[in-house]
């Protein structure tokens, strides 16, 4: 009997039947106190809340959505909010932070002064207060909108956000649009094409004129086809209000910025990072191969660049997405503040947590997916 | 005798002025134009900091001169500046959490100093924490008890921080081994869980704490409300760091598992004495850019209705009396404070950093 005890085999089973067996029962015991609770405060179960009437409102929606629509679309109006804030968040978050990450490594010192005073004044202050600042400053010190702000030709800002030129848009564009993402899609596979045949055959054929007609071709015929008309709608002001042109409400231009503010914080620590990981050498050895500067970058020192950036930019862009749960504390209408309404309209908690987490796991986990698929690509390909 | 030709042999003249300042500031006419652009930017800055805090600033009076006044309000600050470090904390008690937090300020700053690392900081840190938590809640030494609903302000910032970390590093240390581990079923449960975890944002664990929790408790048990958002920290914490300690087991050569196994020391004889002090020293940096992330992500509790400190800064700020009179005032206090304590841990890591590279590459 101690013989089969001290044997190994025999252990690892047992801790890992221990460890399941725990598991198990610990689930089992907070769910029968779960039923036990729902039981005696007659709260209802299951999802069946979702098809009925919700009877709230949401001040910014993507989709049409009124207060007597159901449950369920309304917790997809909070999800594509949070879509839509984020993805603004990411492109412009990259693009500062690209810059910010240069001007970091600049041999200017005083862009290099500023560009760390910028850097450390976002790290190191939470993202929570910078959100109530600029949204108690947008609401406090900002006009109203009877005096409103002209800050560039038909851009205001006022006490009750921001106003900016808008195109109408319609059907037609939406196709031309469609248009444009097929082409790009089509652009890769011709580039991809291209380029596996020059490497086959080793003859050296432009690429990028085809590349690029097939970017934009398909654009184009749209274009000509469907006669999208341009017309732009700019705000004007009146006597009392602003009509005219899209408006950003306050809680959402304060979201925006916050989140691109601190994200490209990071993002730029990240590049700069990057930037630095690649060993000066190589700059002095493409250089002794021939290639000028701007190829140098490309192909030898970016590539490089690119590997060491990748995974901590996949977390910045998770913890951005995760960061736009925030909008909750400034009333901006995410997935997190529809849920929390939907439970204390329905008491349906379980059901409602369920739901957030499941959304934002499964958008957390496409975003890596995605990231690790491209980190993947510019890998180190090891024998 | 060796050539008397010096010159050739002399380090090259020093740069002058010149060649250190002059030539990357102002070398080519675009480096000139961003100096110069710079320097019209830090000016603004300058001039406007200067002009809001000190020539137009409300130096005394009430919430109405600052509503007219266009600078910074010092009567709020000098008003409300125990309420927003302390809260709703009994006012004439405030010298127990003061003193609370300087034990701990103490105890931070001895363990950042590399010599004192050992096994008595274990018990530094036992003490502090036993005689923060008897400073704080009272009830024992003829101390007033004092409600954990009345906790509040800059210490439960630090309470939230320093518990969660303190519980979540053993935790997260368990779980980085469970995920290294050889036996299938506990590294699919400890992935399962770090993985859920990371995967959500904190504010979704925080509602689930304070909203589901008491469901799953037995009939008749409650939790407190503070407790129940310390234990969502302590278990957002350990999955995170659990990551960065699984980064430090990975950096240990295979032949250290095998020399301990040779040696004929069981799994955790092996672990404790030959892994995880070499892994757990290399993750020090990552534990404490950790740390400084948890300090700032306290501030979320507010949301759930806590009263840290961003939150008391927020109760201050909206005070009939001062509502709408220092909005900037009341943020720009509270961001000094975290970046004062965010930045400090942030130089303190790097500095780490250089420490601990020297006599490798």
């Amino acid at each position: 009997m101690t013989r089969l005890f001290y044997d190994l085999r025999v252990r690892a089973v047992l801790y890992q039947v221990l460890a399941v067996l725990g598991v198990v029962s610990l689930g089992w015991y907070l769910a029968s106190n779960v039923s036990q609770k729902l039981a005696d405060q007659n709260i209802a179960t299951g999802f069946a809340f979702l098809g009925r009437e919700a009877g709230f409102v949401i001040s910014t929606s993507l989709i049409d959505y009124k207060p007597t629509d159901s449950f369920a679309r309304a917790l997809l109006t909070g999800v594509l909010n949070t879509i839509f804030v984020s993805t603004l968040a990411v492109v412009f978050a990259t693009i500062i932070g690209l810059l910010v990450g240069v001007a970091r490594l600049s041999a200017n010192p005083l862009l290099r002064a500023l560009a760390f005073v910028y850097v450390e004044a976002l790290r190191n202050v939470p993202l929570l207060l910078y959100l109530f600042l600029w949204y108690g400053l947008i609401v406090t010190t900002l006009p109203p909108v009877r005096e409103a702000i002209e800050l560039a030709p038909h851009v205001f800002i006022s006490n009750s956000g921001v106003t900016i030129p808008a195109m109408n848009w319609t059907p037609a564009h939406t196709k031309v649009l469609l248009a444009l993402v097929a082409g790009a899609v089509l652009s890769l596979a011709v580039r991809r094409r291209m380029v596996a045949t020059r490497v086959a055959t080793g003859v050296e054929r432009r690429v990028w004129p085809w590349v690029l007609l097939a970017l934009l071709g398909p654009a184009l015929v749209a274009l000509l086809v469907f006669q999208p008309e341009i017309t732009i709608d700019y705000p004007e002001k009146g006597r009392f209000r602003l009509t005219g042109g899209a408006h950003l409400k306050p809680e959402f231009t304060a979201l925006l910025m916050g989140l691109t503010l601190s994200a490209s914080a990071g993002i730029a620590e990240t590049v700069r990072s990057g930037i630095l990981s690649v060993n000066r050498g190589q700059w002095d050895a493409s250089r002794s191969l021939g290639l000028d500067r701007r190829l140098a970058l490309r192909l030898v020192v970016l590539p490089q660049a690119l590997r060491v950036i990748i995974p901590p930019l996949t977390s910045a862009y998770l913890s951005l997405f995760k960061n736009s749960s925030l909008a909750t504390a400034i009333g901006y209408p995410d997935l997190v503040l529809v849920t929390n309404t939907t439970m204390n309209q329905t008491g349906q908690a379980i059901e409602g947590i369920a739901i957030m987490m499941l959304v934002y796991l499964g958008i957390s986990l496409i975003i890596s997916l995605f990231m690790n698929w491209y980190n993947a690509r510019v890998a180190l390909k090891e024998r | 005798m060796p050539s008397t030709d010096t010159a050739a042999i002399a380090p090259p003249p020093k740069p002058g002025y010149w060649q250190r300042l002059g030539k990357p500031l102002f070398g080519t006419p675009v480096n000139a134009i961003i100096s110069l652009a710079c320097l019209w930017l830090f000016w603004l800055a300058a001039k406007g900091a200067w002009g809001w805090m000190v020539t137009r600033a409300v130096v005394e009076g009430t919430s109405a001169d600052c509503r007219a006044g266009s600078g910074a309000c010092l009567p709020f600050l000098a008003a409300k500046a125990r309420f927003m470090i302390f809260g709703v904390y009994p006012y004439e008690e405030h010298w127990r959490p003061a003193l609370a937090m300087a034990l701990f300020f103490v105890a931070v700053g001895i363990s950042m100093a590399p010599r004192f690392w050992g096994r008595w900081l274990l018990a530094l840190w036992a003490f502090v924490v036993v005689a923060g938590m008897v400073l704080i809640a009272g009830g024992v030494f003829g101390l007033r008890p004092v409600a954990t609903t009345l906790w509040s302000g800059l210490p439960l910032s630090f309470i939230l921080t320093a518990v969660g970390l303190a519980l979540g590093f053993p935790l997260g240390v368990v779980l980085a081994l469970a995920r290294a581990s050889k036996l299938p079923a506990i590294r699919v449960i400890a992935i399962f869980f770090i993985e859920v975890i990371r995967g959500v944002p904190l504010i979704s664990i925080l509602f689930m704490a304070s909203v589901m929790l008491p469901l799953f408790m037995p009939t008749g048990m409650t939790v407190d409300k503070l407790l129940r958002a310390q234990i969502a920290i302590i278990i957002f914490a350990a999955a995170y760091i659990a990551e960065a300690v699984r980064g430090g087991l990975q950096a240990i050569p295979r032949g250290q598992y095998e020399a301990a196994g040779s040696l004929g020391l069981h799994y955790w004889q092996a672990m404790r004495l030959i892994v995880l002090p070499p892994a757990l020293r290399i993750v020090i940096p990552p534990l404490v850019n950790i740390s400084i992330g948890f300090f700032q992500d306290t501030t979320l509790v507010t949301i759930i209705g806590l009263l840290d400190f961003l939150s008391t800064i927020r109760t201050a700020m909206l005070d009939p009396q001062w509502v709408g009179a220092a909005v900037l005032e009341a943020y720009l206090f509270a961001a000094t404070v975290y970046l004062v304590f965010s930045y400090g841990m942030g130089a303190y890591s790097r500095y780490l950093e250089r420490r601990l590279r020297t006599g490798h590459d």
